[in-house]
């Protein structure tokens, strides 16, 4: 026997606490939602059978049932919530310089608790496969308990009827009875609609119901939410998702990487404004800074396509797509992909400017040349019949062992060994120069070089970004932001009203708001001689 | 344009003034006899309430108009604009339940948090280019109109806690409820304490590294945590009692402790003097002017401050929020602080609306919640905004 | 128990097993992604990636590594400023002419910058074997290098039998070769 044939006639599913069709609470099923014969009526998912509740018999049916719980699910919320908070205590690796190791890193800054916090792997917390889980595992119990609670309370309140069981009127929240033969039905059919319910009639029995959508806003916004998972799991596959960074020095021209080589990008410059500290308005702020505050960060740059076959490394044959500049909140956008301006490092050195003089006179000057530092030649000829040859270029600069080396192919820190070759001469004179360093290698030199200029340039760090994943991210949050408002907003409002020998029986009922109930049955019984319903609901606590 | 933004502050010392009057005005309503039949006290705390509003957003336009961007932009703008919202949502639930001793508590908390807003620098400041964007106050008003309402749901259910409470023997319950008052008391201790020496500008410099590095540290409070291996310069000033522990990062990280540590100590200064006159506990003395109202309303007005201010929350602080840092940051959630702690007050009402729908958490247990979530929103403000992101470096 | 209600929670089950299988995937699937690094690591037993780069003081002529199919590849990424791939120059430049005549072409892969500094090191070091140079990092970043020299070695299939981090020293370096010849 797994049906329930309630003796208003109708056939129930195993598991109903009340009956679909007029209400009257299944003896047997009571425990199911903490209803007995004294209190008011669980009215919870109108009494109708929870899948969850009734079949329990293989695992998968137990693992089911698990996912379904609502107790289950803020469990799921409040652990996620505080897994949260732990992860806000210190900064997460993402935010920590990225040249460091991020083990010495936080014993270094924050001590034990750092060393503690690096270990249990709070530092990497929200990409940790059990954050994720927790999150995962929320999806589920969204999914499993709004399938379990949709379906039956979408049939129960099909179902019903407006005749109801005697027990259930009584045990309403809201239940009056007035006896009385002046008791105009008609008048109060009318004040109900006129209230925007829509009423339903059988044999005297009168259901009345307004915003019925309502308990549909739950269901929708779990919709979202899974969308919204859905989406965000999409990222996982490279097609629907590109996130790429590079740097590209003024005036020049880069790949733009993750587009398969098939874009590239010219910076032709980047631009840093800083607020003018005599403007009226910014003075007291700009002072109690302390220095400048930046007003926009801008890339100026041309982006290119390629029409060649692309095989990388070789020099591609590029078509200009579009002139545009990068700035925050602004990003460069084209084809599916965006550029937004992320980072920069000012002031890299692009030339530098010498000119020989005699070693005791600064003064004098046997002409200047210029040295590119992306590109220096090997040799320079002066006017006035003096040579220079680079003998070694160090673009970043550093003693090691005695020896100077370079430690990285970017000019930071440039140094040079020049051989200058007086008009004629053909042994060289030897200096070694760099920033704030000049030395005459045997101290026999009679010709000088000296640092009379030099030009810089800027490097802008851009984001790659192509995310197809947004439009269903956006999906969902628009559908979950509805289903919230659907639920939030409106209140499923029900009044019942049952003519007895001598008058008539009101109960009413809403899943939320009880005060606006009540004051709408207010002004639905105006005039209609139906005496004012009491609330019997007492608050215990 | 130095008078407009004048008058923009003086505005704000309006509304203040304002606010305190429609308080006292509620205050009156406890005598207030028969149900819903009288309502004069009200009546007119309400519309005192409304002009307090309105002078109010008349320093939010003025002040928008001087700096030429939504005056949302700095701590002192952004938690005075919350307090405006907390109004905001005050007058809204008003039209909808009529509880006037709501106003008794709301407004003065409103009051708090603006004042507590006047203690942070209040200049105009420029933005940077990260914020030069429509959705700073597309995203930062909603946020805050969010937060706003569901403050009113903390407001509720501590008048709910404070009628509720069974005050003739010691529990839990009113352990707590003192804890939230004193916290209360504290916000007011730090007001206090960070004017008043405010305005006999006292001034201790103190030098200590920071990062590595040497540095000048003004105290604009007797220090009683100076800052570690710091030294005092300024002659005349109290030396610290101790020193401030080497862990906390950033240049403030000892003084933002030293002004906690006062506010700690003047909210039990307070707090012990209440007592002393009151001879019971805070709560305990409030509660029989409570006890005309109807503890169900009052649980009721808490839920639907929920009800409403959870969707107007998740759209702000959520899905603004997340369309704004595409657009800013390229992505849309990055796990800052900040973005994590709106997550955790998301994760928390929803938490709230589960239980009081399915598993039918009402009356206390609801109330409590109410003041969890408040508890959280304001951390997010104030802790995520001074704390968490001073142990950063880029604090 | 009548038989619609036996077919009615056999549905059920399956439904439910359904559901909860598609669901799991999803995590695993999740999880999975999330473990691996974000970049997929060119990895032994692989074909090679094809490129194409200038040789180095040549004027633009070019070598592909798909035009060396049938040849072993020893593919070295360098840089003159670092230490550790000066000191196995010279062995590789030691065992070029030996092997070049079996049917291995050593290409090593230059990253710097600049022209001057590569042709200084080059004279320095005598090198005979052919220079790249990979000026933008495409190659670099196609094959994934982090730390250098690191050297793969391409079997005459064009797979990747072998990378090394690291300097090579004379033995292991010969060995390595030994395995991309030509079988004759």
């Amino acid at each position: 026997m797994n049906e329930i044939t309630c003796e208003c006639g109708h056939i129930n599913p195993e598991g109903t606490v009340l009956c679909e069709s007029c209400g009257k609470p299944i003896e047997k099923n009571q425990h199911i939602d903490g209803n007995d014969q004294k209190e008011l009526l669980n009215m919870r998912y109108d009494g109708s059978a929870r899948r969850s509740q009734t079949y329990n018999r293989t695992i998968i049916d137990k693992i089911w049932n698990f996912f379904s719980s609502v107790k289950v699910g803020v469990w799921l919320i409040v652990l996620t919530l505080i897994a949260s908070a732990v992860g806000t205590i210190l900064p997460q690796e993402m935010y920590i310089p990225p040249n460091v190791d991020a083990a010495t890193h936080y014993r270094d800054q924050y001590g034990l608790l750092g060393q503690i916090y690096y270990q249990l792997g709070f530092h990497n917390l929200f990409s940790s496969w059990w954050y994720m889980l927790l999150l995962a595992m929320i999806g589920i119990s969204i999914v499993i308990a709004s399938i379990d609670r949709f379906f039956p309370l979408y049939k129960t309140l099909k179902k019903q009827k407006p005749k109801r069981h005697e027990l259930f009127m009584k045990k309403q929240r809201v239940f009056g009875t007035t006896e009385s033969d002046q008791v105009d039905v008609e008048r109060f059919k009318k004040n109900l609609k006129k209230n925007r319910f829509k009423v339903y009639e059988e044999n005297g029995h009168i259901l009345a119901e307004k915003n019925r959508f309502a308990r549909w806003g739950p269901y929708v916004n779990h919709i979202g939410l899974i969308i919204f998972l859905i989406g965000s799991l999409l990222r996982f596959v490279p097609f629907f998702y590109v996130d790429e960074f590079v740097w590209i020095r003024e005036g020049e021209t880069a790949m733009i990487p993750g587009t398969d080589g098939q874009y590239y990008m010219k910076n032709e410059e980047f631009i840093l404004e800083t607020y003018d500290e005599s403007d009226e308005r910014f003075k007291e702020a700009i002072q109690k800074q302390g220095g400048p505050i930046p007003k926009t960060y801008q890339t100026d740059a041309v982006i290119y396509e390629r029409t060649d076959e692309f095989i990388p490394g070789k020099e591609p044959e590029l078509k200009e797509v579009k002139t545009a500049s990068a700035k925050m909140n602004h990003p460069i956008k084209f084809d599916d992909y965006a550029l937004y301006q992320a980072s920069y490092q000012l002031n890299e050195f692009k030339e530098m400017t010498f000119k020989i003089h005699d070693k005791e006179n600064e003064d004098s000057n046997y002409g200047e040349f210029t040295v590119d530092l992306t590109n220096p030649k090997s040799e320079y000829e002066l006017e006035s019949g003096h040579r220079v040859v680079i003998d070694s270029y160090f673009p970043e600069y550093e003693m090691k062992d005695g020896e100077p080396v370079s430690v990285s192919k970017y000019p930071k820190n440039p140094a040079f060994v020049f051989h200058v070759y007086p008009p004629g001469e053909t042994s060289p004179e030897t200096s070694f120069l760099g920033i704030g360093m000049n030395i005459d290698a045997t101290g026999e030199n009679d010709y000088k070089l000296g640092l009379v200029n030099f030009d810089v340039r800027d490097v802008t760090g851009l984001t790659v970004k192509k995310d197809f994943t947004l439009p269903i991210i956006g999906l969902g949050g628009a559908i979950f932001m509805i289903g919230v408002i659907q639920g939030m907003y409106w209140n499923h409002r029900r009044i019942w009203l049952q003519p007895k020998e001598n008058g008539v029986w009101i109960a009413g009922h809403t899943n939320k708001n009880w005060f606006a109930l009540r004051r709408e049955i207010d002004k639905v019984i105006d005039g209609t001689h139906i005496q004012k319903p009491v609330d019997q609901y007492e608050m215990k606590d | 344009m130095g008078d407009l933004s004048t008058l923009s502050s003086n505005l704000l010392y309006a509304a203040f003034f304002i606010y305190l009057i429609a308080t006292f005005f509620f205050g009156g309503t406890i005598r207030d006899k028969g149900k819903g039949k009288s309502r004069v006290a009200g009546n007119i705390g309400i519309t005192i309430t409304i002009i307090g509003f309105l002078t109010q957003l008349g320093y939010f336009i003025t002040r928008w108009i001087a700096s030429q961007h939504a005056p949302v932009s700095n701590l002192f703008e952004y938690t005075t604009f919350f307090g405006m919202m907390l109004i905001f949502a005050f007058i809204i639930l008003y039209f909808i339940y009529r509880v006037d001793l709501l106003g008794l508590f709301a407004l003065p908390i409103a009051l708090l948090i603006i004042a507590f807003a006047s203690m942070f620098p209040t200049e105009i400041s420029p933005l940077v280019p990260s914020l030069q964007s429509h959705w700073l106050y597309i995203h930062v008003t909603t946020a805050s109109l969010g937060q706003g309402i569901l403050s009113v749901s903390f407001v509720a259910g501590l008048v709910f806690l404070i009628r509720q409470v069974d005050q003739t023997k010691r529990s839990k319950h009113t352990s707590w409820l003192e804890f939230v008052i004193y916290v209360l008391f504290a916000t007011i201790a730090f007001i206090m304490v960070t004017s008043i020496f405010g305005a006999m500008e006292y001034e201790a410099k103190f030098q200590a590294p920071v990062n590595g590095q040497q540095a000048e540290i003004t105290y604009g409070v007797p220090a009683i945590a100076g800052p570690a291996d710091g030294e005092v310069i300024s002659e005349g000033a109290m030396g610290p009692l101790f020193e401030a522990p080497a862990w906390m990062r950033g240049q403030d990280a000892a003084k933002k402790l030293n002004t906690f540590l006062w506010s700690l100590f003047g909210g039990l200064v307070i707090y012990g003097l209440v007592r002393l006159i009151l001879r019971k506990r805070v709560a305990a003395a409030i509660q029989p002017l409570l006890k005309k109202l109807n503890p169900e309303l009052v649980d009721e007005v808490s839920y639907r401050a929920v009800a409403i201010g959870f969707p107007v929350f998740t759209l702000g602080a959520i899905i603004f929020a997340s369309i704004w840092a595409q657009q800013a940051w390229d992505r849309f959630w990055g796990w800052d602080p900040k973005e994590v702690w709106a997550l955790i007050t998301f994760f928390f009402y929803a938490a709230y609306l589960h239980l009081r729908l399915s598993r039918g958490w009402h009356g206390l247990r609801s109330a409590w919640l109410a003041v969890g979530g408040f508890g959280i929103i304001m951390f997010n403000l104030i802790a995520v905004n001074l704390v968490i992101s001073g142990l950063h470096s880029y604090a | 128990m009548n038989e619609k209600t036996l077919k009615k929670k056999k549905k059920r089950l399956i439904f439910r097993t359904a559901m909860l299988a598609v669901m799991v995937g999803l995590v695993v699937f999740a999880l999975i992604s999330n473990s691996k690094d974000d970049k997929s690591v060119v990895a032994k037993g692989e074909q090679a990636p094809n490129f194409q780069l200038e040789r180095f003081g040549s004027e633009g002529e070019t070598i592909t590594l798909s035009d060396l199919e049938g040849k072993g590849v020893m593919l070295n990424f360098w840089a003159t400023y670092c230490e550790p791939c000066k000191d196995e120059m010279p062995y590789m430049e030691e065992l070029y002419p030996k092997y070049k005549e079996k049917g291995v072409e050593i290409l090593a892969v230059n990253l710097d910058s600049t022209d001057l500094v590569v042709k200084r090191f080059m004279d320095t070091y005598d090198i005979s074997f052919p220079v790249l140079r990979d000026k933008n990092g495409q190659v670099m970043d196609l094959y994934n290098i982090g730390p250098i020299p690191s050297t793969l070695f391409i079997s005459p299939e064009g797979e990747i039998v072998e990378q090394v981090t690291g300097a090579l020293t004379l033995s292991k370096l010969e060995g390595h070769l030994k395995e991309i010849a030509p079988e004759e």
